[in-house]
Formats: C-alpha cells, sequence, structure tokens
C-alpha cells in the first residue's frame, strides 16, 4: 500500500503546500527552542543561551529551502518560480518583450507555415491503398527526345496485355465540358465551362480509393455505347448542387448529352489535376480511333506494382513491350521505343520540390536571423542588468540559477512568438490555400500534430539558441569587476560588444543570401513577364468557347456560327481587329503537333518523322494579335469547310525544314493525308513564357472536322477589358446557351502562366526585405549601445580636441565593419548557395553580377542609414557633459 | 568528527528508521538519540536532518503526527510505517554485508 502512502501524499503537497510550508517553519522553530531550553538549563541567561541555539542551527532560510526540496513538485514550483520571475523581469521591458516576442514569431510563423505545407504536399503519402506501391507510367520516345512522354492509348492497352509486374493499370486524360442543368430536370440552365478529367473504370480501384458518396463508374459503362455517367467534384457539389445528396442519379448535360450523376469524389481528389470538376469514364468519351492510336500520347498511365516486383523489373519489362510494338509498325514514326516509371507522388508534387525546399530553407534563415536578433537584444539587457546580476552573483544566487532564470526569459520569449507565430502561420495557410487552388494537394495543407511538434521543436530550439549565446556573455561575468567597472567606466564592455558585432556579422550574412536570392529570382521573373511572345500583350483581349456537337454537328454550322461573331465583334466601335485560334493563344500552351511530311522532297527513311506545333487559325487572327506576316499571304476566303488546301508556316518552321529554299508554293502532307501548299511565312511565337519557339504550323480555322471550339481574340484601343461584356452579349444572342472562359487579356494570360515564378519571387523578397529590416535594427541597436558606452570616451577625444566629423567617422566605421563583413561573408555564401536555385531561374545567371552589385548597395545604404542617427548622436556629445556625468 | 556528511551515503536514513524503531519521535529527540546512542560521537546537523526526513516522509516509509511533546507544546512526531518497518530491515541487511565487508578488508591490513 506503500503507492497509495505516496500518491496521498504526492496529492497533500500539490494542495495543501502552504499549510505544509507553515507547519515546516513549525517544526524548526519547536527545535530551536529545544536548543534553547536546552542552553538554558545548561547555565546560559536567557539572550544569551538564544544566540548560542541560532549559531548552532545556521541558516534557517536555507534549511528550510533544502527541507522544501525534497517535497514532490518541487521542481515544478521552482520552475513556476523561473517563470513568474521571468515575467516580471519581461514587463518591466515591454517594449523589448514585444519586439522580440513579435520578432520570433514572425521568424516561427513563416516556418510553421511553409514546413506544413512541405509536410502535407511533398511528404505526407497519397491517401490511398499502399501509395508506395503506385507509379506513373511513361513512354521513352526518343523520336523527340522526351524520356517522359504521356501514353498512347494502344502502347497501354500492349502494356495491360502483355505485362506481369502490375496487379492492375489505369489510364486518365483531360476534357472541356459545357455543364448546364443542375440536377433538378429543367435543362438549359446555368451553363458553365468546366475541366474535366477522364478516367479508366478502374482507376479508383487501382487507387484503392471510393467515391465520398455514390458509386464508381462500372466496366460496362466506360464503353462507347453506354449511357453517359459523370461523377462530381467535392467543390462541384458543394457549389453548384448545393452539396444536395438528392442530386446523385439526376441528369445533367454535358455538351448538350445526358450524363447520370453517379457520384462524388472526396474532397482532397483532384487527378489528373488539382482543378478538376468532374469526371467522366475514358472509353464512353475518347474516339475508339483514339483509344487504339499507337502514336497519339496523350494520355496518363498509373499502375499498381506487384508485391516483390521492383521499378526496375517493371520498366525493364514496359520497354521490351513498347519496343516490340516499335518494331511492328515500322510505318509510324511517333510510336515511342521504351519505358519510363516514377513514383506517383513523385509525378505529381515533382516539380514544387525545389521552391518549396528552397523557401523552406529561407524561411530557416528568417527564423535564424530573428534568433540572432533575439540573441542580441537578449545580451544588451544581460549588459544594462550587470550590476544586478554581479550584486545577485555576491549574495549568493548560484550560476545555474541565474542561467535557469535566464533560459527562462528566453523560453519565454519564444513561446509568446510561438503563439504569435501559430496564428501567423495560420494565417498564411489560408491565404494559401484560397490564392493557390490548383496547386497540387493544395486541399491537403493541415496542421497536424507533427506541426504542433515542430513548432514545439522550433519554440525550444529558439528559446536554447538565443538564450545561451546571450548567457554565453553573462558566463564570462567577473563579479569583482562588474561591481567595480560599473561604478566608473571609460572604455567598458568591449568584449559584449564584439559579441554583438559577431552576432550582427553572421545576421547581416544570412541576409545578404536571401536579399541574392530573392533579386535573382526577382530577375528572373522579370525575364520571364518580359520575354518576347512573338506577338502583341497590350490590349488585347482573348476568350474561350466550346461548341458542343449536338448543336454543332456540321462543319458549316460551325463555320457560320464563327462568321457571325467575327463579324457582329468587329463591328463593335473601338473594336480594331479581332480573330480565332484553336486550341490556345500564345504563351498558354503546347496544344498539340502533328507529324508531317514535305513533298517535294525526296522521303525520310521509313520509321522517321518530323513533327511540329498546330494551329487553327482565321485569316485575320495574324493582324489581330500582331504576329508579323513575314512572306506571301494569309488565307484567303476560300478556306472553307472540306476545301481547306493552305498552309501557314513559322520561321522556325521554315529555317529548319526549308534551309536554303522558298517555302512559298511548297507542300506539306499531313498525317490525315491532306495535302497543304505553303502561303505565308509567318512571325515565330511562344506557346510558353519559359520556352523558347518551336516550329509552328497554322491551318485554317475551318480546314479541321473535329474542332470543338476556339478561343476569340479582340485588339482595341483605350482599357480593352471594357469590351468583355458586349462581346459576351453577342455570344449570347447567338447561343443562349454558350458559356464563355477565360476572359484575359494577353497580360493576364501571361502572368497566369508565370503565377508560380511570381509567387516564389514575392516569398522570397518579402523574407528577405524582413530579414533586412531585423539586420538593420540590429546594427542600429548595436551601435547606439556602443556610443553608449563610449560616451565618456568621446568626450575626452573632443576635449583633446577632435572634431565633431571625426567622432561621427569612427563611430560610423564601428557600426559599418560588421556589415561589410557580413556582406563579404554573404556574398561567398551566395555564390555556393545560388547554385541550388539555379534550375528555378530563366535566363539568369546564378551569379548575376547586377543582381550582387544592387544587393551590395542596397545592404550598405540601409546599414549606414541605420548608423547614421547613433554616429550623428556620438558627435552632439557636450564633452563637459560627458566628463561629468560617468 | 562525525558529521554525518562524512558518513557512508544513505547511513543517515538507516538511523533515523532505526531510532524510530521502537517508538515515534520528533526531530530533536531523533537528533539527540543518535548522539545519545553513538557515545556522542555522531552529530546530527539540522541540515541534514531535516531534509533526510521529509524526503524519507514523502517516499512514504516513515508518516508524521502532531502530537503534544513533553514540554506541553506541539511537535511533529514521527514513526515508521509497514513499508518503512520491511525498508529498515533491508538497509540494515545492507549495511551489515557491508561494514563486514569493509571490516574483513581493514583488518587485514
Amino acid at each position: 500500500m506503500r503507492w497509495l502512502a505516496r500518491l496521498a501524499m504526492r496529492v497533500e503537497m500539490l494542495f495543501r503546500r502552504s499549510r505544509a510550508a507553515g507547519r515546516l517553519d513549525e517544526e524548526l522553530g519547536f527545535h530551536l527552542e529545544q536548543q534553547i531550553a536546552e542552553n538554558v538549563a545548561a547555565g546560559m541567561s536567557g539572550e544569551e543561551a538564544r544566540h548560542a541555539a541560532m549559531r548552532a542551527f545556521g541558516n534557517r532560510a536555507a534549511l528550510r529551502d533544502q527541507a522544501r526540496e525534497t517535497w514532490s513538485w518541487s521542481e515544478v514550483e521552482s520552475m513556476v518560480r523561473d517563470v513568474r520571475i521571468a515575467v516580471r523581469t519581461l514587463l518591466r521591458t515591454p517594449g523589448f518583450a514585444l519586439t522580440a516576442i513579435l520578432v520570433i514569431g514572425l521568424g516561427i510563423g513563416a516556418n510553421i507555415a511553409l514546413f506544413a505545407v512541405v509536410h502535407s504536399v511533398l511528404l505526407q503519402p497519397l491517401p490511398v491503398r499502399d501509395p508506395d506501391r503506385l507509379v506513373r507510367l511513361y513512354e521513352h520516345s526518343s523520336f523527340g527526345n522526351f524520356p517522359y512522354n504521356q501514353s498512347a492509348a494502344g502502347v497501354f492497352a500492349e502494356w495491360k496485355k502483355q505485362s506481369r509486374s502490375f496487379s492492375d493499370m489505369a489510364l486518365a486524360g483531360y476534357a472541356g465540358y459545357n455543364l448546364s442543368g443542375t440536377g433538378s430536370g429543367t435543362g438549359g440552365q446555368l451553363p458553365e465551362n468546366v475541366r474535366a478529367g477522364v478516367l479508366s473504370w478502374n482507376m479508383l480501384p487501382t487507387l484503392g480509393i471510393e467515391p465520398a458518396l455514390g458509386r464508381n463508374f462500372t466496366a460496362a459503362e466506360d464503353l462507347p455505347s453506354a449511357n453517359g455517367t459523370v461523377l462530381l467534384s467535392w467543390g462541384l457539389w458543394k457549389r453548384r448542387f448545393g452539396g444536395n445528396p438528392v442530386v446523385l442519379n439526376e441528369t445533367i448535360l454535358l455538351n448538350g448529352k445526358p450524363y447520370t450523376i453517379i457520384g462524388v469524389m472526396p474532397e482532397w481528389f483532384g487527378y489528373p489535376e488539382q482543378a478538376m470538376q468532374l469526371w467522366t469514364p475514358l472509353y464512353h468519351e475518347k474516339p475508339a480511333s483514339l483509344m487504339e492510336a499507337l502514336d497519339d500520347h496523350e494520355f496518363k498511365a498509373i499502375g499498381r506494382l506487384k508485391p516483390g516486383v521492383t521499378q526496375a523489373e517493371a520498366v525493364t519489362e514496359l520497354s521490351v513491350i513498347t519496343a516490340r510494338i516499335r518494331k511492328e509498325h515500322p510505318d509510324l514514326a511517333f510510336v515511342s521505343n521504351g519505358a519510363n516509371i516514377r513514383p506517383l507522388l513523385d509525378s505529381i508534387v515533382g516539380d514544387l520540390k525545389t521552391p518549396l525546399y528552397v523557401l523552406l530553407a529561407a524561411t530557416g534563415c528568417v527564423l535564424l536571423i530573428a534568433c540572432l536578433n533575439v540573441a542580441n537584444l537578449l545580451v544588451a539587457r544581460t549588459t544594462a542588468r550587470r550590476r544586478e546580476l554581479a550584486i545577485r552573483t555576491a549574495m549568493g544566487g548560484s550560476r545555474m540559477r541565474l542561467l535557469r532564470e535566464h533560459l527562462m526569459e528566453s523560453l519565454i520569449l519564444s513561446a509568446a512568438g510561438g503563439a504569435v507565430g501559430l496564428v501567423l502561420a495560420w494565417g498564411i495557410l489560408a491565404w494559401l490555400v484560397s490564392t493557390r487552388q490548383e496547386m497540387a494537394r493544395v486541399t491537403a495543407i493541415h496542421v497536424d500534430w507533427v506541426v504542433g511538434g515542430f513548432t514545439l521543436a522550433l519554440i525550444v530550439l529558439s528559446a536554447v539558441f538565443a538564450g545561451l549565446i546571450s548567457s554565453f556573455s553573462a558566463k564570462s561575468e567577473q563579479v569583482l569587476g562588474a561591481l567595480q567597472e560599473s561604478s566608473r567606466s571609460y572604455s567598458a564592455g568591449q568584449s559584449r560588444a564584439r559579441l554583438r558585432k559577431l552576432l550582427l556579422v553572421l545576421e547581416v550574412a544570412l541576409t545578404v543570401v536571401l536579399l541574392v536570392g530573392a533579386g535573382l529570382l526577382l530577375k528572373s521573373y522579370d525575364r520571364l513577364r518580359s520575354a518576347d511572345l512573338g506577338c502583341m500583350t497590350r490590349g488585347v483581349l482573348t476568350m474561350g468557347f466550346d461548341l458542343p456537337k449536338t448543336h454543332y454537328a456540321q462543319p458549316a454550322q460551325r463555320a457560320n456560327f464563327f462568321d457571325t461573331l467575327l463579324d457582329r465583334v468587329r463591328h463593335l466601335p473601338g473594336v480594331r481587329a479581332a480573330g480565332l485560334v484553336f486550341p490556345v493563344v500564345p504563351g498558354d500552351g503546347y496544344g498539340g503537333d502533328n507529324g508531317f511530311a514535305i513533298v517535294e522532297h525526296p522521303p525520310l527513311p521509313q520509321g522517321q518523322g518530323v513533327f511540329a506545333i498546330h494551329r487553327w487559325v482565321d485569316p485575320e487572327y495574324f493582324s489581330a494579335i500582331g504576329i508579323p506576316l513575314l512572306r506571301g499571304r494569309t488565307f484567303g476566303d476560300n478556306q472553307r469547310p472540306g476545301h481547306a488546301t493552305e498552309i501557314i508556316i513559322s520561321k522556325l518552321f521554315a529555317r529548319q525544314y526549308f534551309p536554303n529554299e522558298d517555302p512559298i508554293g511548297k507542300h506539306l502532307k499531313t498525317n490525315g493525308s491532306h495535302l497543304y501548299e505553303v502561303v505565308g511565312i509567318v512571325g515565330d511565337t511562344r506557346f510558353e513564357v519559359g520556352e523558347p519557339p518551336r516550329p509552328m504550323m497554322y491551318f485554317a480555322l475551318d480546314a479541321d472536322d473535329d474542332m470543338d471550339g476556339a478561343s476569340l481574340v479582340i485588339r482595341a484601343g483605350g482599357d480593352v477589358t471594357h469590351y468583355a461584356m458586349p462581346v459576351q452579349q453577342i455570344v449570347q444572342q447567338l447561343d443562349r446557351d454558350l458559356p464563355v472562359s477565360d476572359i484575359l487579356t494577353m497580360d493576364q494570360v501571361i502572368g497566369r502562366n508565370t503565377a508560380d515564378a511570381n509567387f516564389d519571387a514575392t516569398l522570397l523578397l518579402i523574407f528577405a526585405a524582413s530579414s533586412l529590416l531585423l539586420a538593420a535594427v540590429g546594427l542600429f541597436g548595436v551601435l547606439s549601445y556602443v556610443v553608449a558606452q563610449r560616451t565618456g570616451e568621446i568626450g575626452i577625444r573632443m576635449a583633446l580636441g577632435a572634431r565633431r566629423e571625426q567622432v561621427a567617422g569612427l563611430m560610423l566605421g564601428d557600426g559599418l565593419r560588421p556589415a561589410l563583413y557580413g556582406l563579404v561573408l554573404g556574398l561567398g555564401a551566395s555564390a555556393v548557395v545560388t547554385r541550388l536555385i539555379e534550375s528555378m531561374l530563366y535566363q539568369t545567371r546564378a551569379l548575376d553580377p547586377a543582381v550582387l552589385v544592387t544587393v551590395s548597395l542596397i545592404l550598405l545604404v540601409v546599414a549606414a542609414v541605420a548608423c547614421l542617427l547613433p554616429a550623428w548622436r556620438a558627435s552632439r556629445v557636450d564633452p563637459m557633459q560627458a566628463l561629468r556625468t560617468e | 568528527m562525525g558529521k554525518p556528511s562524512d558518513l557512508v551515503q544513505g547511513t543517515l536514513d538507516l538511523l533515523i528508521l532505526k531510532t524510530l524503531s521502537t517508538e515515534a519521535r520528533h526531530g530533536w529527540a531523533i537528533a539527540k538519540r543518535i548522539q545519545q546512542l553513538s557515545g556522542e560521537v555522531l552529530q546530527v546537523q539540522q541540515g541534514s536532518l531535516y531534509p533526510a526526513l521529509h524526503r524519507l516522509e514523502q517516499q512514504g516509509w516513515i508518516k508524521a503526527k502532531w502530537m503534544e511533546s513533553e514540554t506541553g507544546r506541539q511537535a511533529k512526531f514521527y514513526s515508521l510505517t509497514t513499508a518503512g518497518r520491511s525498508q529498515l530491515e533491508k538497509e540494515t541487511a545492507s549495511w551489515e554485508r557491508l561494514s563486514g565487508a569493509i571490516n574483513l578488508i581493514v583488518q587485514e591490513g
């Protein structure tokens, strides 16, 4: 029953502590009285007996403390006491405490937020069954040097049939729909354009997940002959259908055709991309010819490795199968000859890795700077409290005890900072999730216990780091020296100032690294923004629309729609030109390619082929978007459905495939074995902002049978966005069920495609700016302190005839020296560190001289400004005053 | 001589437990008793005695009760608990083993 007694004792000591303390006093008092009584009995006088007894008894307070220390909870008690002392000390200087808490809060907050993102997006396994066995399958295409090419459905079918390495394989692709109807049976309502994924029926079983509501596609529904079925995304279900489960088994219209809603996917699910709004069965949606093609690399394939099969074995097997297919079809030039595999998670978030880790490293630097700054402030406080500490040491305060108090102070600061940081991080994450909805796995971002643990670790680390550095300076305390020195000194505290300057050098160096990184990303982003797309970007408005096959089955219907639309838009007052392009405007994506052969050239050896990016445009597209016509002419009016015979090529196309000859009048034969005559050469455009131009060929808008939409391009004077509404009204007049999408100026198109670079550069710039501010505050603080310490010395110098400028210069030099050392150190470190972000840079070298010079100048100017005030103050010192006050 | 701090670690606990094995005593009486029984050789300092008493109490070897002392004043009397009694036996045994062993070495020389 001893444990019971001990437990009772613990409870008693917890709740009746003050009573126990009183009892202890009585107990000791009794002992003393007994001693006195004994002394009296031995013949001493009352007073004498008392003194003797007290002498024998020793330090009663110390004895009481020693006895108390044996009580349970005494560790807690002394900690509470430390906390109380620390809080009281901090409250005495609220300005300092608040500054330190905010500084640490900023550092910790940024770190928590970034860590939460890295943890949730990059490190957390996908929420599917056995995520380690899931891989993305790629074709390895040597014809265009694409080691990780998308898969052709025909090749995928062979993989599935022949391979033995996988327990299951599934295929996904993209689609776009005009969605109308709200599930309540009344069609034709609220038309909107949605991006969708197409999934083979076994995609969800392969991943090992199920819809949140309803069921998956059946194999029978994944056939061309089946009735339409659709799975909704969680977001679309909430937004459009009010999150109402009764929509299951209701019918909506996609491109005018009925589809039954059979399920709703979980909120996190977004494949092949995060922004998918709904999913339809792949083989039901795509034409059979495409699903059999061996050279149309349209799809994303995934597989689940059988237990015990390694990735390398699976790659070998798929490669052998692919190579065999290639050999069996020597006539097809664009069949791949190998395969590749990557873990599924890598294929989804691989692109985010470098930027996220770079940002995490940057926030780490910010926290380090914040800690250095707080350490700096704490050192300053230690100095200010030197006399107090010396007196306490002299009174017998143990060094350990003072160190504990010191650490407790910095622990409280960083704990409060951590609380501020958590709030900050919560805000940052909420903002991030709402602004970066297209980012892969963005819905997975959350704060869990791992992030909580990380926060605690950060708090303790910062506390120990800041606390130890500063107590380092307190430890070397010479009690006597401190007491003497603080009574009168002219050049006090040199060593402490040295420690603070060392901290500053480190701070400045880290700041320089951050500034250089931010500068490089900014410059790269600027280059990206100003990269010449090859067309006009000012005053150009674009918008897209899809034409549903149900209403526009005949090419003539489509052509009629386009003609009327263009005619009306061109007659809007203020519109200078308008044109149409399919599938995308410059800078908005690859958009697909076509193989071709030049009729006038000798045929290529069998199995080899050439290809170029394709576009379909109307005759006025080039002038509308400002792509220069270099030679020849644009399409004639006779390029009508079924009778298109003309093709226009880009400058690069001409140079690459018609070197030393005139392409005009030559003939191209495209894959569909149509024959086209080259009638013109236009300037090059970039399909993606950061990518160099590639050969491109333009067909007449009406030439393609299978086109199902276009982007309208409008050039006008003034604010071009004013034309969005009138044009939308024209579209509505032509077809009230036709939604337009992506109404963007060309500048916005570029912005959308460079958002990542912008985001990274902006964040890093924010971090760098905060660090710069912190470093400036640090510089200011240290120099102010040095000036205050050296006031006496300055007084003597001036009394001896030093001029004010000399004094100011002396002080300025004192402050700028650590900044200079830090700058040199930081530039050296940048040379190494910036290599890591080289892959994020566009047309910018990792050691860009302009960036380095700018950063150095900014840093020096800021450092000079931070040092000016203390230096100026030093020069205003009145020598008489200075000598007298000490 | 003979300050308890010079004693082998833990011996004070044994002495206290032993003193309390016959009857309940307060701190002063415990100190006196040890002094008396050791022929005035061992003088237990207050600085060691009270922390030791409180530690033993926290560990449940002894329990305390406020009672009237011989002088008529309230005093804190300590007595052995059941657990304390078996602890005393254990400590006595281990002390005998230890002192016996030390004796063997000392007498050999």
